[in-house]
């Protein structure tokens, strides 16, 4: 079984700060990190691997150079292997363009070792979109199965995997054929601590490195910013409401008079 | 070419024969955008057993309905779907395609727009057109400022994006408007599918259902630590509210992610919701600021909340949250006076 686990750097959204005058991301103050999906996607591979007791783990990411340090966290949760496709021929890329980039990677990756199984992260913390790991599936055309919860079989010799998908009350049990795309949600797994010996052959690894070159029968069209059909219009502040009032006075004052409107109101909490 | 394009299009979701709360929105939304663009509003409707619904969906406003009725397509699977979707986008091309953001509809809007080539625009909280170029101006929270971005797809055709639920009003439902069924034929085969739903389980014991909630008490970081923030729940079990959080607070595995409010969690219009301990960044208010009374309570007077909010509380959430608490108590020991549950 030869898993490929997509993965993305991304800023710290818990760490980055907000310029107050622009309104925009003070990109610098974010330290960057593996997405928090794609490091459950990895783990669960390792779990798919585990269970079967054999398999290769590769991870794929798009980036600049120092995406590197992902796919170096994705070996220390226990990846056998990383590739990186970085050039600026990429750049500017919108989901489309992402997934194009991507599939062309993924393709030069099945040449030597045929892919079974492709993970992704339910979406990136930073564009929150989860358009890109439908879209690989796409342009591969094998089936996609996303906001998995649960791999509950692998069947290497029937080829086929069953899967639990959430869904709004709920969740439905799938069953795919291998080869197939799945997106992952965090309660997954959760992330193991890693063992010593993954974090030694992190340090030392170095991912193969692809330019555009090196991919084969590649569009340039249908690459970054040119082959992204959206762009950016404009940005804006959202006219902001009026807002309420203020209550005033000390905190026993306040509440009083929280307390008064609320039972003016007491009919909502009865759902009126 | 891009001329051939007319008309503006809402994909339905149903399941288990009843309509989606977010496809009904949508159709409002649409035919403002169709009424602008003097195109007609189309739905299309997938599913088995379903064509009695395109009554439905005419009567919120679409003129017309295009139905596919097959068993191969009974649950919702992307590649059924998909196939069923691209085929009547490429016989009657459609200029604007919308989807409810839901699981299903962002599964099947990311596959079909990467088989159309075209741009998808995720979660849009704010639809409108520009009427002269027919471009469909769909904006949604840029990633962590207080900023909204405008996503333009200027070259390619339909310009899709999917829409966050109940941010879209739906119109009130006519019965005797009148619209056009057309049926549309599919030659898929069960056979030929390669992914097959085994079953569909319904978590029926779940207890968190913030979204039917009339009353939510939502805490942030501002709580300062897990043993804090059960401030919050101790003040939701006084009034027999349902707790949410932001996503720091997720993130930091104070709730669990479905409690999550906002962007990337759920979006709620509760009677009364209570905002506690939470500054207001927008990813949190798009997904809360259609509650009907809001109050917020927070340190911070320049906190952006106290715009979204009716009535704001300037203070300390540890000092004001437990005497909350002890009012609440005791106006109902008092008895009569505020029925909560």
């Amino acid at each position: 079984m030869h898993i490929v686990v997509c993965v993305k750097q991304v800023p710290d959204t818990k760490i980055i700060k907000i310029n107050p005058k622009t309104n925009t991301l003070d990109r610098r103050s974010a330290p960057a990190i593996l997405n928090p999906y794609d490091a459950h996607a990895v783990q669960e591979a390792v779990k798919i691997t585990k269970t079967l007791g054999k398999g290769t783990i590769s991870v794929l990411s798009m980036g600049p150079p120092q995406a590197v340090a992902v796919i170096k966290k994705s070996i220390e949760i226990g990846a056998d292997r990383g590739f990186l496709i970085s050039d600026r021929a990429f750049a500017g890329a919108d989901t489309l363009a992402t997934s194009y980039a991507l599939s062309k990677a993924l393709e030069r990756i099945s040449k030597d070792m045929p892919v079974d199984l492709i993970l992704c992260g339910k979406h990136a913390i930073d564009g929150d979109t989860g358009q890109v790991g439908p879209g690989i599936a796409r342009r591969l055309d094998i089936p996609p199965v996303t906001n998995v919860i649960e791999v509950a079989e692998v069947n290497e010799s029937e080829k086929t995997i069953v899967i639990k998908r959430k869904i709004t009350n709920g969740y439905e049990l799938i069953q795919a054929q291998i080869p197939c795309l799945l997106t992952v949600e965090k309660e997954i797994n959760s992330i193991e601590y890693s063992p010593m010996p993954n974090m030694i052959k992190a340090a030392r690894y170095e991912p193969v490195i692809w330019s555009v070159n090196d991919l084969e029968e590649v569009d340039r069209t249908q690459l970054g910013l040119k082959g992204s059909p959206t762009i950016v219009g404009k940005m804006f502040t959202p006219p902001k409401p009026e807002g309420g009032k203020r209550l005033e006075g000390n905190a026993d004052e306040q509440i009083q008079q929280l307390m008064e409107l609320l039972n003016d109101k007491k009919e909502l909490f009865a759902g009126k | 070419m891009m001329d051939e394009y007319r008309g503006v299009w809402v994909f339905i979701e149903q399941n288990d024969g009843r309509i989606e709360g977010v496809s009904l929105e949508l159709l409002g939304a649409g035919r403002r955008l169709a009424d602008k663009l003097v195109v007609p509003l189309s739905g299309v409707l997938l599913g088995y057993e379903i064509k009695s619904l395109s009554r439905e969906v005419i009567s919120y406003g679409a003129d017309q309905v295009y139905v596919i009725d097959h068993e191969v397509m009974k649950d919702y699977r992307t590649e059924s779907y998909m196939k069923a979707v691209i085929n009547l986008a490429e016989k009657y091309k459609p200029e604007i395609f919308l989807y409810g953001a839901t699981s299903n509809g962002k599964d099947l809007a990311s596959a079909v727009a990467t088989d159309l080539s075209t741009g998808l625009t995720a979660d849009t909280t704010m639809l409108d057109v520009e009427v002269e170029k027919r471009l469909l101006e769909a904006s949604r929270p840029a990633f962590g400022g207080n900023i909204m971005a405008t996503i333009l797809c200027k070259k390619h055709r339909p310009q899709m994006a999917t829409v966050r639920p109940k941010v879209m009003k739906a119109m009130e439902p006519d019965p005797d408007r009148h619209g056009e069924v057309i049926e549309e034929p599919i030659t898929l085969k069960e056979d030929d599918m390669r992914t097959k739903v085994i079953k569909i389980v319904k978590d029926v014991t779940k207890k968190v259902n913030l979204a039917e909630a009339h009353v939510v008490v939502a805490g942030g970081k501002g709580m300062g630590d897990l043993q804090n923030f059960q401030l919050i729940h101790e003040l939701a079990d006084t009034i027999g509210a349902t707790v949410g959080g932001t996503r720091d607070v997720v993130e930091a595995g104070w709730l669990p992610h479905e409690q999550q409010v906002g962007q990337t969690g759920e979006t709620i219009t509760p009677k009364i919701y209570f905002a506690i301990g939470i500054s207001g960044a927008i990813q949190h208010v798009v997904g809360m600021k259609n509650s009907e009374f809001i109050i917020a309570i927070n340190k911070d007077p320049q906190a952006p909340i106290f715009d979204v909010a009716t009535y704001g509380i300037v203070g300390d959430a540890l000092e004001i949250v437990p005497k909350l608490i002890k009012e609440f108590k005791e106006a109902r020991e008092r008895g009569g006076e505020m029925s909560y549950v």
